[in-house]
């Protein structure tokens, strides 16, 4: 045995190839933030193995996508762990590979040499972005596929070259029949592809220019002597394995157990209904990860829409590459550059107060909201009891709670009559206001009297 | 592991090059031919692959989808002053489309020969606009737009009136043409 080990040992090469690469030399203070570039590239191997294994079964032709995904979730053996993992994986991914982004953005690593690691980095968060994106329509349920329409829609605003992008993208001149198959060989075969190649480098680029040092307050980059300084570091540094790597082993583990934890205990996402263009009753919601976009499009304002949408990506894209090219040396610590821990503090912000937010949605009208609670009409009689029933029948419970019960477009009209004289709420509901829609031509005389004397009920007791 | 180097820029071992014999000018030229040539026929070849894949890939935009007429129901199968929501064909099909061969659109007579077919997509952002008989609106579920019944803006983001078919009427029964997907 041993002996067959050193004949192969010889002829391949294998530890005169691999030894060197783990156990290169690295910094002493390598320490638990160094763990997420390792971990985002073990979610990235999870989500090649349990994704071929789906496409043992799953089926990417529209007319049978939704069911061998459904297959695959209630009668496959393991199928609805296997298909959990691949979908909490994804999650893991686009968090592992985000945290990792923050992190050595925070802590000026794109600077002097490894300036192209982080543009292939760049590179390989956009693909990642790119997989949860394609794959959510691999689902081909309703949430799938009318995320990609609203995502055509957006590119297909730029100026020029949105609209072929989009036809190019979507196989046609709408979301359909050809969509699905071009999607898959994106998500399965193209940027599968690609994230190899880029990972590849980024690992080779890792071990060219060496792993970070933790930066150091008052030890600024400096070109002309960082090699040196950084050479003299290792020299009496820590081999990677197993000083540094059982940090990047530990965590990923526990990444490992959390992701299979939830695919087995939480399980999938259960799909919302097969795609299906003709079927409106529907309320698209994207992927958890895309949620925050879906409440910035949906709380821009109309005029800076197409700015932010476009504009949005493309300058942050910009900046971000440009990033290490206008400043490759200088101070690394985050406690000296302030704008870093500003803007890192800006977007973690608004992603967490615009993620609840997209989730919940309360923009939108609850278009089968159903009748108010019968303790809304108790007490009243005549015409402002019925009143009630064209307040329900118009629609305005879509969009104004009363009692704890309507959608939060509007404002709450528990006790609208406080603020507001009949004669107010008259005028209110002809003409409208900004996102009130004018009733005027869609009510009877009759009916607007009848809500109006209800409205004017609506009075703290 | 202290007689590891790091890799840098000059780090080309000295035995790695070959030990070569002096080197003649034609021979310069010669290896320089030789470079060109194997990179050029490179180039043909990957032409020769890359262009048939790159006009396969896009040939969306090489040959549109025709927009056609389909007939959708007889004209007194509408109500004058009803919406309705019917099906039509996709206007980019594909034989093995399943339930996405068809894509819907909502239907209004508005006077006796007289109708308006919208595209049931927001103008927002494409999402399924649903008719609300009672109150006269279209309302979106996905951003907040609102709807008058003539397609007009209510509320909401959309920056423009709900996207219209083309119809025409023939031998008593309602046409409408297909269309790609509007663009807000």
């Amino acid at each position: 045995m041993k002996r067959l080990f050193a004949f192969l040992d010889d002829r391949l090469g294998l530890s005169s190839a691999i030894v060197p690469i783990v156990t290169h030399p690295v910094p002493r203070d390598v320490n638990w933030w160094y763990v997420f570039g390792s971990a985002s590239l073990v979610a990235f191997m999870m989500q090649v193995i349990t994704g071929v294994a789906l496409a043992f079964i799953y089926v990417p032709a529209p007319s049978a996508a939704y069911d061998s995904l459904q297959f695959i979730t209630s009668q496959q053996v393991l199928g609805s762990v296997v298909r959990g993992i691949h979908y909490f994986g994804a999650s893991a991914m686009v968090i592992l590979v985000g945290i990792h982004a923050i992190q050595v953005f925070l802590m000026g690593v794109y600077k002097f040499p490894r300036e192209m690691t982080w543009v292939v980095g760049l590179l390989l968060l956009v693909l990642t972005l790119g997989m949860a994106f394609t794959g959510q329509l691999l689902r081909y349920d309703q949430d799938g596929y009318w995320s990609v329409f609203v995502f055509s829609e957006m590119v297909g605003r730029t100026p020029v070259v949105g609209w072929p992008i989009v036809q190019a993208l979507i196989a046609g001149q709408t979301v359909g029949g050809g969509t699905l198959t071009r999607f898959y060989a994106l998500h399965v075969f193209v940027i599968p592809a690609l994230l190899f190649v880029f990972i590849g480098t980024h690992l080779y680029l890792v071990l060219r220019h060496g792993i970070s040092e933790m930066p150091r307050t008052g030890v600024p980059v400096d070109p002309r002597t960082y090699r040196a300084r950084y050479h003299r570091m290792v020299e009496n540094g820590i081999p990677f394995w197993p000083d540094a790597a059982w940090k990047d082993m530990l965590f990923t583990c526990a990444v490992g157990v959390v992701v299979v934890a939830l695919a087995v205990f939480v399980g999938p996402p259960t799909l919302n209904g097969p795609a299906d263009p003709t079927q409106i009753n529907t309320n698209p919601r994207p992927d958890w990860y895309f949620a925050w976009i879906f409440a910035v499009l949906a709380l821009m304002p109309p005029g800076l829409e197409n700015y932010v949408i476009l504009g949005g990506p493309l300058l942050i894209g910009v900046v971000l590459l440009a990033l290490p090219f206008v400043a490759p040396g200088g101070e690394r610590a985050p406690s000296r550059r302030p704008w870093a821990i500003a803007a890192v503090g800006f977007l973690l912000l608004a992603m967490a107060t615009l993620t609840p937010l997209g989730i919940q949605s309360p923009w939108s009208p609850i278009i089968d909201i159903g009748p108010l609670p019968p303790s809304v009409g108790q007490g009243l009689s005549g015409s402002a009891l019925q009143g009630v029933t064209v307040f329900q029948t118009k629609g305005c419970h879509s969009c104004h709670q009363i009692n704890g019960s309507g959608g939060l477009k509007g404002p709450e009209l528990t006790y609208v009559a406080d603020r507001m004289t009949p004669q107010e709420i008259t005028i209110r509901i002809i003409a409208g206001r900004n996102d009130m829609p004018a009733f005027g031509g869609n009510i009877s005389t009759d009916e607007l009297t009848q809500v109006v004397d209800f409205l004017a009920t609506r009075k703290m007791p | 592991m202290k007689d590891e180097q790091p890799p840098s820029e000059e780090a080309i071992p000295a035995e790695d090059m070959a030990p070569s014999p002096p080197i003649l000018a034609e021979e310069v030229s010669r290896r320089g031919f030789l470079s060109l040539v194997s990179v050029a026929m490179a180039g043909v070849a990957g032409a020769a692959v890359g262009v048939p894949v790159l006009a396969y890939i896009i040939t969306p935009l090489l040959r549109p989808s025709p927009q056609e007429w389909f007939t959708i129901g007889p004209i007194d199968s509408f109500p004058v002053g009803q919406t309705v929501l019917k099906s039509i064909p996709d206007v980019s099909p594909v034989a093995w489309a399943g339930q996405v061969a068809e894509s819907a659109i909502w239907v209004r007579r508005t006077a006796d020969q007289a109708f308006t077919v919208f595209a049931i997509n927001c103008t927002h952002l494409g999402c399924p606009v649903n008719w609300r008989g009672d109150a006269d609106l279209f309302m979106c579920p996905c951003h907040g737009g609102v709807y008058y019944s003539d397609g007009t803006v209510a509320g909401g983001p959309p920056p423009r009136p709900l996207f219209q078919h083309q119809t025409r009427l023939q031998v008593g029964q309602l046409q409408v043409r297909t269309r790609p997907l509007g663009i807000g």
